[in-house]
């Protein structure tokens, strides 16, 4: 029976099958953000205790701060969610990527900096975005916070079998265009709810010949599309992105671990549940104009009129995107004024986002009356970009230089104060566009690093391809 | 722990809008806003409040005829987006213990059942065939939602299949702990561990922080 690469891995880790499509589902490597720090103290008064230590993973992300400026002690980073973190990683034993160590980052950029996710494996976070690390050729799943205890006593979590949907993106894409266009551009022709219950591969031409870094970034949005699941058949860019990666196997093991991962493919004659092709060759760099990550329309474009809408709730979501971004439809969206530039996410802000982004701002500076902030997606990242010359290219243009963290997408960053003021319009290289993503009554527009470093300095957005010099 | 579901009848409010998001169901505040003046308060609160905090009398959960919604008519696709399971407790804060929808969004399905929250799943035509129900008439007529019987009966008395896995229906109705339930597994999961670590020792062989193992 041929199968598909998600099937493989799925039949790999199935402890028990609960019935109705339901199975117990080993968690190989478990990631938690120190938010959750909590749900340490609920398997402590549960008397249960952590089954696997050197499976699980601490993260330091959601919460820390990521500009000194706001710090009140501008030396330490820590606060009250990364110290409770810390306290359980030394109960329990197990590694926490804290503020004070050299590895710290965001939950998704970390796993995969350090080796954690890998191909053939399973990989479970409380963060949607988890399905980010599939990109190596993993399965990776998030859920909500209760069930961090169940695998942290368990090691174990209850999963419906999703679907299988193939998502192949064919043809080369056009100079300037990025992944993260060739993502939004994917989203906006599937939709929000295209994926939904779907264990998606990222196929094709386009995936194949596209860096690593990138498919991180196609994989990061998987949850857009509704997707459980998000894989990359893992090739010889995911086995050099993760040889000699910290908790990456060595040696011999590496030979064995390799040798294994090469038959990690979808059988030829496999059977998808749904097949989509795309061809993204037309494709221009995206931005969206409304609160959906479909909502998306090429830089050239013009705002769409719901009034051609045929279905009435398609119709009056477009109609409240319309009103929370304030645009008008027929208007070309190259122009609109900004007032701020984020630079940052577990979507876009490793070091080749750094570098597509630092390229477009060399010798450049933000415009008047824009804010612009650049948060690295890890200590190591961030150390070199230092190294590159990059950190200058941003502080010379007039960004903010900061450090790892979920930081301005979804405004938890800080004790919640990193986030836009009510009435603020950002073009952001982050996920979400969803109302209020980025502080209440704020406007997100979402684009890639260069494009949201074009808009920078415009202070407008503005087509990167058709920056002056 | 959850309460135990077994039977359910009250009003149902109609709310179809699509992509509905886990964040919009309930909004992330900080702490230091402080408690919701009223239980349930955080159910789609950006959406019943003003910036004030005075109700917005147009918001459907705000209408005299679904203050005491028990079932909530929802569209394709609800609560997608982020994991945050605040979104099945604040349904369930405000009374709202059913959640009928031609989809909804793979965590917030799987997190219901943490909470005692049942999602029902029917065909779209079958969900506006329930809003239009939920809207007509001069009050709210009684829906009910019979687990024992896997039935969902609207005020006409049309009635409706409620289609579970038999062990997530169990769940709900002795209202079980998830991880007392996997429990019963703890011999699978062992078993399972050891020949995986076996079969692949490299990915199992894992250091632990030298300095910290108790």
């Amino acid at each position: 029976m041929p199968k598909t690469l998600f099937e493989k891995i799925w039949d790999r880790h199935v402890v028990a099958d609960l019935g109705g499509g339901f199975a117990l589902v080993f968690v190989d490597r478990h990631v938690i953000p120190e938010i959750t720090y909590n749900r340490f103290r609920e398997l402590e008064s549960k008397g249960l205790p952590l089954r696997h230590p050197e499976l699980t993973f601490g993260v330091s992300d959601h919460t820390v701060p990521a500009l000194w400026a706001a710090l009140e002690k501008p030396d330490d980073r820590s606060n009250e969610f990364s110290r409770g973190m810390k306290a359980a990683s030394l109960k329990y034993g197990f590694h926490h990527f804290d503020v004070d160590g050299p590895d710290q980052g965001i939950s998704h950029i970390v796993a995969a900096e350090q080796g954690i996710a890998l191909p053939g494996t399973t990989l479970a976070c409380v963060d949607s975005h988890v399905c980010t690390v599939g990109a190596l050729g993993g399965i990776s799943w998030a859920f909500g916070g209760s069930e961090i205890v169940h695998v942290l006593a368990t090691q174990t979590s209850i999963l419906r079998k999703p679907k299988t949907m193939r998502i192949s993106l064919e043809g080369a894409p056009a100079p300037g265009v990025t992944p993260k266009d060739l993502t939004l551009f994917t989203i906006g022709r599937v939709g929000a709810a295209g994926g939904l219950g779907c264990a998606v591969e990222f196929a094709g031409e386009a995936v194949r010949s596209m860096p690593m870094e990138g498919r991180f970034t196609l994989c990061n949005m998987a949850v857009e599309l509704g997707a459980s699941f998000a894989t990359i058949a893992p090739d010889e860019a995911a086995f050099e992105y993760l040889k000699g990666r910290r908790f990456a196997p060595q040696g011999a093991d590496w030979d064995a671990a390799i040798a294994d991962w090469r038959e990690l493919v979808s059988d030829p004659d496999a059977a998808f549940d749904r097949d989509v092709t795309i061809d993204v060759s037309g494709a221009a760099p995206q931005v969206t104009w409304g609160i959906s990550p479909q909502d998306t329309i090429p830089i050239d474009g013009v705002v769409p009129d719901p009034a051609d809408e045929p279905d009435v709730q398609k119709r009056r979501a477009m109609q409240a995107g319309l009103d929370h971004t304030g645009l008008r439809p027929g208007q070309k969206i190259e122009g609109t004024k900004i007032d701020f530039v984020f630079i940052g996410s577990c979507t876009n802000n490793r070091i080749s986002d750094l570098r597509e982004a630092a390229a477009v701002l060399r010798g450049r500076r933000i415009a008047d009356g824009v804010t612009g902030w650049v948060v690295p997606g890890s200590l190591r990242i961030r150390a070199q970009a230092e190294e590159e010359g990059l950190a200058r290219i941003f502080t010379e243009a007039g960004f903010n230089w900061g450090f790892p963290g979920c930081s301005m997408c979804g405004g938890q960053g800080n004790g919640f104060t990193e986030r836009l003021k009510p009435g603020m319009r950002a073009v952001s290289t982050i996920n979400r566009n969803l109302p209020g993503r980025q502080g209440p009554g704020s406007i997100t527009h979402l684009a890639s690093p260069p494009m949201a470093a074009a808009a920078a300095v415009a202070g407008r957005i503005a087509d990167v391809r058709r920056l002056g010099g | 722990m959850a309460e135990p579901f077994t039977m359910l009848t009250g009003p149902a409010a109609p709310y179809l809008e699509e992509n509905v998001a886990t964040n919009v169901i309930s909004v992330q505040r900080p702490h230091s806003a402080g408690p919701y003046k009223h239980p349930g308060d955080e159910l789609f609160f950006g959406l019943r409040f003003d910036g004030d905090g005075n109700e917005i009398p147009d918001f459907v959960l705000n209408r005299p005829r679904y203050r005491d919604s028990r079932f909530l008519i929802a569209g394709a696709n609800f609560g997608c987006a982020s994991s945050r399971e605040a979104a099945v407790t604040a349904l369930s804060a405000f009374g709202i213990r059913c959640v009928v929808a031609p989809s909804v969004g793979d965590i917030f399905f799987n997190n219901c059942f943490k909470f005692g929250v049942l999602p029902v799943l029917l065909p779209e035509a079958d969900v506006l065939s329930l809003a239009e129900e939920a809207s007509s008439g001069e009050t709210s007529g009684e829906f009910s939602a019979d687990l024992l019987a896997n039935l969902l009966t609207a005020p006409s008395g049309k009635t409706y299949p409620i289609s579970l896995p038999e062990f997530r229906r169990t769940q709900l109705l002795e209202g079980l702990d998830e991880i007392a339930l996997t429990m019963r597994n703890a011999g699978d999961i062992a078993a399972f561990h050891s020949a995986a670590a076996a079969e692949r020792p490299y990915l199992y062989r894992l250091e632990r922080p030298v300095s910290d193992i108790p």
